[in-house]
């Protein structure tokens, strides 16, 4: 009789300890994984990996290089299966979807080396980003039929308007792989913008970029959260970036998260400070 | 049961020149990443080179695969260099494409120096046949040579990827180029030897090809070549034992496809394996599982 | 210049040279130029171009735009031929049929829808590959088309359809004989109709091209994890890339195998697949124009040159190499570069500066 009554519980996903902004503490958490780990070949690549990111929260992965943090990018979105545990994105379980299936659900991201559609225009870039918000099907673009025009219209305006964020507008016809590193980097944040996502990855997204461009970079990042009202987690090596825009960081090792909490919780945790420097030698 | 054997025979006997074929390019394979479309045609090169020799220039057949082989080597280093060593940073597409006209250059080429008629290549293995079973099942000298000579091929190579130091550059370049070239291989060097290896083996299956089935023709090569690729992938791309295992388990299957199902439908048997293996297990049944970096 | 009205004046051009290029051609047959007669071995390539060109831009949306070599393009090509060949004969055989261009209509999308089919079945396993495997295995199953081909019987008695596998005996007179083909075609196939079925060809890829899908599909190509990234289905659109491009090869088929009286399986086997890449290639690859022309001048140029038709694989087979070596090597792309610089800077000193 026990388990027939427990099986007619209705369970709800409550993370033990998490953190997130006071200000999304009555929203939905965009972001929740539990446990989450991938094994490549026996090696443990990431393990355990618990995390919730509130629903405007701008988080950092911080962690030396080899930590996993690009391999936790991949496997929030979709781009490898998790071998242990699950990721919910907007209260909803992607186990068993692709990559294309999680973007749907508003994960979008960036990459640590840059893939644009490098042969195609800037502005092309983002209208392949805004594939699933502007649609017409293949017969309509086949027959040029009047949805095809209205659509077409419709994602030049939108592309034009996003590229306007970082001011790219002027570039729209330029070939996407002639532009300037920092205008590529730029470009791939307005691509996954263009998706509509509510929580965007960057992964190294300062990477190149000189300590003014940086600034600019902070900037941005804070004028798209605050105009979007989307979850941004980004990876960077930069600590002047991460400690000065980031609320909720957490830090990986070995594939395991270390530390979690604010910028000063973390700059001032011994754990994390032998992980980036080594222990210190006992006098 | 003695025609059954008889097949299985016949069917070891090609799948040997398979797998000498399929070393050449799963070493290839495995050291420079591409697929040389040409292989099967340096075979057909050497083939003819041999035939020139016996019948032409009337040299005993031992000198004339000897001369077969180092001609094919030359060739395939300089198939290499010319037109594949440019190309190193190119994208899989063109690398192929400039194969497939390089496989179209040599058949050409075969057409113009002898010409469109298929010449008929009596076997250089002047050796009598073996009559087993009170003369029911007769095993032919080509097919013990083509045997043998596949095992010593096979023990020669093994060791010399594993003993000599040329070898171990191999399985270096193979594992990891970049880093090869920083512990101080010479990495252009290395791919050209992988080459002249592949092209010295393709010119000894030239002739053992031809001596099972002798005819030669400027598009001799091509079938067996894919097939031997197939052979390749079937056993494990980059592996020499599953290039040895891949290439007698296609000879058996074709032979026994022919003997039992259809003349028509052997090739199509022969690449639906192909198909199969590479939907099912695509690192083949000896190959190594590699993970694509994101 | 907008982007759009770029592309826009792009396609027009590629439809203006199809339809002047047309237009001579008729004009050359009805002998109205003075001094310029088509020979009849010219004449005879009318349909062929067009078939090579259909089979051209169809393949370069596989290899150009969708990124996947392909190897066996003439497989389809031959479903499309045999398929066709068959609805045109039934078609005659059970209603009657007359009207020619209806006939031959029904039968290029016939052969366009069979070779579809073909192309969906081959897509499923083949597009879960990549690189070397794929092009590999599209050559496997180009072969492996020939030879079912080579196994398959039809006849047609009193207007009803009969078909086998490795059983010639039929009833009825014989339309597909296995090996020996099909023989005595009702060649029903005409240059007009060739011409249409290239601008319908240019309409279906080039409005593709320009369009979401089209898109999506260059996405993939370009950078196939970013794709999926944006929310890109990744085998919807490479199967519908590579679907669309056997359905018309498919069709190009049917026109081809109703040009002629009789065709066997042996005729589309791998050259053809090569010699339509060459065809894609020195046309440059994911340029649509560009194989348009190629297909054109390489089909004709042997039928002019007959002394040059001994070397003419010969010939292919080193443009090929020097083409993707040219345009691949880093080596030679920079002689190249530094060549035009010196080039351009030679004619700007000629032109003099004011200063």
């Amino acid at each position: 009789m026990t388990q027939k009554r427990q099986s007619e519980t209705k369970m709800v996903p409550v993370p033990s300890h998490s953190i997130v902004p006071e200000r999304d503490v009555d929203k939905r958490p965009v972001l929740e994984t539990r446990h989450l780990g991938i094994e490549f070949g026996g090696l443990k690549a990431v393990e355990d990996f618990n995390l919730t990111i509130g629903a405007t929260e701008i988080a950092g992965l911080i962690g030396p290089n080899g930590a996993g943090k690009t391999t936790v990018f991949n496997l929030l979105t979709k781009v490898y299966q998790p071998t242990n545990g699950v990721v919910i994105l907007d209260g909803k379980d992607t186990a068993g979807m692709n990559a294309a299936q999680a973007s749907k659900l508003g994960i979008a991201r960036t990459f640590q080396n840059i893939r644009l559609f490098g042969n195609m225009t800037v502005e092309d870039n983002v209208r392949i980003g805004l594939h699933n918000q502007i649609r017409y099907n293949t017969a309509s673009g086949i027959l040029r039929l009047p949805s095809y025009w209205k659509q077409e219209k419709a994602q030049h305006q939108k592309s034009l308007e996003l590229l306007s964020i970082f001011d790219m507008q002027d570039m729209a016809d330029v070939q996407a792989g002639s532009l300037p590193y920092g205008a590529q980097r730029r470009l791939e944040i307005v691509r996954a913008l263009a998706t509509n996502p509510k929580l965007l990855l960057l992964d190294e997204p300062a990477a190149g970029m000189n300590p003014h461009e940086t600034e600019e970079l902070m900037e941005n990042i804070i004028k798209i959260r605050d105009q979007f009202q989307i979850a941004i987690m980004l990876i960077e090596h930069d600590m002047n970036l991460v400690m000065g825009i980031c609320e909720g960081i957490c830090v990986l090792n070995y594939g395991r998260i270390i530390a979690k909490g604010t910028a000063s919780e973390i700059q001032s945790n011994p754990t994390v400070i032998e992980a980036y420097l080594g222990k210190r030698k006992e006098d | 049961m003695v025609s059954l054997l008889s097949h299985l025979l016949n069917g070891i006997s090609l799948g040997s020149v398979y797998a000498i074929i399929a070393l050449g390019y799963t070493m290839v394979y495995g050291i420079a990443k591409m697929l040389n479309f040409a292989h099967g045609d340096v075979i057909m090169i050497g083939a003819y080179i041999t035939f020139s020799a016996v019948h032409m220039w009337n040299m005993p057949p031992v000198l004339a695969v000897v001369i077969s082989m180092v001609v094919c080597t030359v060739l395939g280093v300089l198939i290499e260099g010319l037109a594949y060593k440019p190309l190193r940073q190119a994208t899989s597409l063109a690398v192929l494409i400039t194969a497939i006209g390089m496989s179209y250059l040599l058949q050409n080429i075969a057409l113009l120096v002898w010409g469109p008629n298929p010449k008929s290549f009596p076997s250089v293995i002047g050796l009598p046949s073996i009559s087993l079973l009170d003369g029911q099942l007769i095993i032919a000298a080509e097919t013990i040579v083509t045997v043998l000579a596949n095992i010593v091929i096979m023990i020669a190579l093994t060791l010399f990827t594993n003993k000599t130091k040329m070898g171990k550059s191999m399985r270096g370049v193979s594992e990891d180029k970049g880093a090869a070239q920083l512990m101080g291989i010479n990495v252009n060097l290395t791919i050209s030897v992988t080459f002249a290896i592949g092209s010295a083996l393709a010119a000894i299956a030239g002739v053992l090809l031809c001596s099972t089935y002798p005819v030669l023709m400027p598009t001799t090569g091509s079938m067996p070549g894919i097939k031997a690729f197939t052979a390749a992938v079937f056993g494990g791309i980059g592996s020499i034992p599953g290039a040895m295992l891949g290439g007698i388990l296609l000879g058996v299957i074709e032979i026994l496809g022919k003997a039992y199902v259809s003349t028509e439908l052997s090739d199509a048997i022969v690449f639906g394996v192909l198909i199969i293996v590479l939907l099912v297990k695509p690192t083949g049944l000896l190959g190594k599982k590699v993970h694509e970096k994101v | 210049m907008s982007r759009a009205k770029k592309n826009f004046i792009n396609n027009l051009i590629t439809y203006g040279m199809v339809v002047v290029a047309f237009l001579i051609c008729q004009l050359a047959l009805s002998g109205s130029i003075d001094g310029f007669k088509m020979s009849r071995s010219l004449k005879g390539q009318l349909v062929p171009i067009c078939v090579y060109i259909v089979m051209a831009v169809s393949l370069n949306l596989t290899v150009g735009i969708s990124g996947e070599l392909s190897l066996g393009h003439a497989g389809f090509m031959s479903v499309g031929a045999f398929s066709g060949i068959i609805m045109s004969t039934w078609l005659a055989a059970r209603f009657n049929m007359n009207n020619e261009v209806v006939r031959l209509i029904i039968s290029l999308f016939t052969g366009g829808i069979f070779a579809g089919i073909a192309g969906v079945l081959i897509g499923i396993p083949v597009l879960r590959l990549r690189g070397d495997y794929l092009a590999i295995v599209t050559l496997a199953f180009g072969e492996i088309i020939r030879n079912v081909l080579n196994c398959l019987y039809f006849s047609i008695d009193e207007g009803r359809l009969h078909m086998s596998f490795l059983d010639p005996m039929l009833p009825g007179k014989m339309i597909y004989n296995g090996p020996a083909g099909a023989t005595g075609v009702d060649k029903i196939s005409t240059f007009g109709m060739g011409f249409a079925l290239i601008l319908f060809t240019l309409f279906v890829v080039l409005n593709l091209i320009n369009s979401r899908s089209g898109r999506a599909i260059m996405a993939i190509r370009d950078a196939r994890v970013a794709a999926e990234s944006v929310g890109i289905n990744v085998p919807k659109y490479k199967m519908m890339a590579f679907v669309i491009s056997a359905a018309l090869a498919g069709m190009a088929g049917a026109l081809y195998g109703l040009n002629i009286s009789s065709v066997t399986a042996a005729k589309f086997k791998f050259d053809t697949s090569i010699l339509v890449l060459v065809f894609v290639v020195l046309g440059g690859i994911g340029n649509i124009r560009g194989s348009v022309i190629a297909a054109a001048l390489l089909t004709v140029l042997p039928e002019v040159l007959r002394a040059f038709s001994d070397y003419r694989m010969l010939v292919y087979a080193i443009v090929l190499i020097v083409v993707m070596l040219a345009s691949n090597s880093p080596f030679i792309a920079t002689r190249i570069a530094t060549l035009k610089s010196k080039i351009i800077r030679k004619n700007q000193t000629k032109e003099g500066n004011p200063a």
